[in-house]
């Protein structure tokens, strides 16, 4: 899917939590999630807690569809 | 008596070489050419009653002409199977096979079977949609390619029992089958076993084979924005609670969008996940964890982005087959691109 939603020519960034997955399918921006069943949010957490990975990691999803990039990249995350 | 009809170029239908390419589409009643070797291979029950024959620069300059044509030969005639070809590396004749067999599929629902050599462009057209064997180089090749589609045709026609695209000798299509195997190693001794020979330096063979790595290239930065407009995606499942599009859980082959634009979040107990790859209490407890339309929303309000599409797009991705993902995923880009989205942020659980 994103590869379609790539050559069609708009901007895509993948969050994975299996990022050697996304990156043999194809994806060329990637940001990693935390887990298969909560990707952006850690129910053993506190809500806040989550809410702040939540915000950070789309962030920094968001940092990655204003780089031009020259290779498949994964963007690093701080939380 | 079950009945066959193939598809042949002008130059393997006897019409003439290259200068008569532009040979429009007939139909004859009986055998011409490999339809002869054709019929002796399918044996006594199967009988090819009719050769159809079109130039393959027709077919190439005016497909819709041809394929329409050669439809209406077809309507009211009663076959079982459709073959074409064997096309060997002939690029616009494999093509044509690919096209007019694709047709003739949807339009009576028939089995379609043609062979093609790997290094035949049609095989990468069409390999998804419908049997391509495995073809020779050239036509000295004829009667051993002509066999193998004579063969499997007679296991469709009959309903015999179907190996993996491998064992069969055509071309995967990319479609996965539950199989039992004979005799029966459990799941956990298989794989066990492959890891010992990994370890040990043998070779071994995926049960799930990764396709080749096709990158496509590198969309530009969004240079503005603030002035973008981001759509969401995933491939995690997050359907309103009554599922209304009826997406399957696993090995999905629909999708569904929905409309979020006067929502600044996802909540509980009315959106869930139906992916059935992993356990859905966090997801439906708080569906923002797969599709965070409340930071995006967040982003939005602080004129980070320029606004949100209106609608989020949603399937399920365990099970599903590059092929199916790939055709969901072209469908969901006419949509957006219908809208004006800039960018999208997929997730992927």
């Amino acid at each position: 899917m994103v590869k379609e939603i790539e050559k069609a020519g708009i901007t895509v960034v993948q969050m994975a939590n299996l990022i050697p997955v996304a990156k043999t399918v194809g994806s060329n921006r990637m940001v990693p999630t935390i887990s298969i069943p909560y990707p952006l949010g850690d129910p053993n957490t506190s809500q806040e807690e989550q809410w702040k990975l939540r915000y950070h990691r789309v962030g920094i999803a968001l940092d990655s569809l204003e780089t031009e990039i020259k290779e498949q990249t994964v963007f690093k995350v701080k939380i | 008596m079950k009945k066959a009809i193939l598809y042949l170029n002008q130059f393997f239908g006897q019409v003439g070489g290259e200068e008569v390419a532009d040979h429009a589409p007939e139909i004859r009643e009986g055998l011409v050419g490999p339809a002869m070797a054709l019929d002796k291979a399918l044996g006594n029950d199967v009988q090819v009653t009719h050769t159809i024959i079109c130039g393959d620069n027709f077919m190439g300059s005016r497909q819709e002409e041809a394929v329409d044509t050669i439809l209406g030969f077809l309507n009211g005639l009663e076959f079982d199977i459709f073959f074409a070809g064997p096309a060997f590396r002939a690029g616009r004749y494999g093509a044509a096979c690919g096209h007019i067999c694709k047709a003739v599929k949807e339009k009576f629902g028939v089995p379609v079977v043609t062979s093609m050599n790997d290094e035949n462009p049609g095989v990468q057209m069409f390999r998804s949609e419908m049997y391509i064997f495995e073809g020779g180089k050239s036509a000295a090749a004829m009667r051993k390619d002509v066999g193998k589609m004579a063969k499997f045709g007679v296991k469709l026609l009959f309903g015999e029992e179907l190996l993996s695209a491998s064992e069969e000798g055509y071309y995967g299509r990319g479609i996965r089958h539950q199989k039992w195997l004979n005799p029966e190693v459990p799941a956990v001794d298989r794989v066990i076993d492959m890891l010992l020979k990994k370890v040990r330096g043998e070779e071994f063979i995926s049960e799930l084979p990764m396709p080749e790595l096709d990158l496509v290239p590198i969309a530009p930065a969004i240079k503005d924005l603030s002035k973008a407009k981001i759509a969401i995606a995933t491939t995690g499942g997050i359907v309103p609670l009554d599922n209304p599009d009826r997406i399957q859980s696993a090995s999905a082959t629909r999708w569904g969008k929905y409309e979020v634009s006067k929502l600044d979040s996802l909540s509980g107990g009315v959106y869930k996940t139906i992916h059935a790859g992993f356990d859905p209490a966090a997801a439906d407890a708080n569906p923002n964890v797969i599709v965070p339309l409340d930071a995006l929303r967040a982003y939005e309000k602080e004129g980070r982005i320029g606004s949100i599409h209106d609608y989020f797009y949603t399937t399920v991705g365990t099970g599903t087959t590059q092929a199916e993902a790939a055709r969901m995923g072209i469908e969901m880009v006419e949509d957006m691109k219908a809208a004006g989205v800039d960018a999208v942020i997929l997730t992927s659980t």
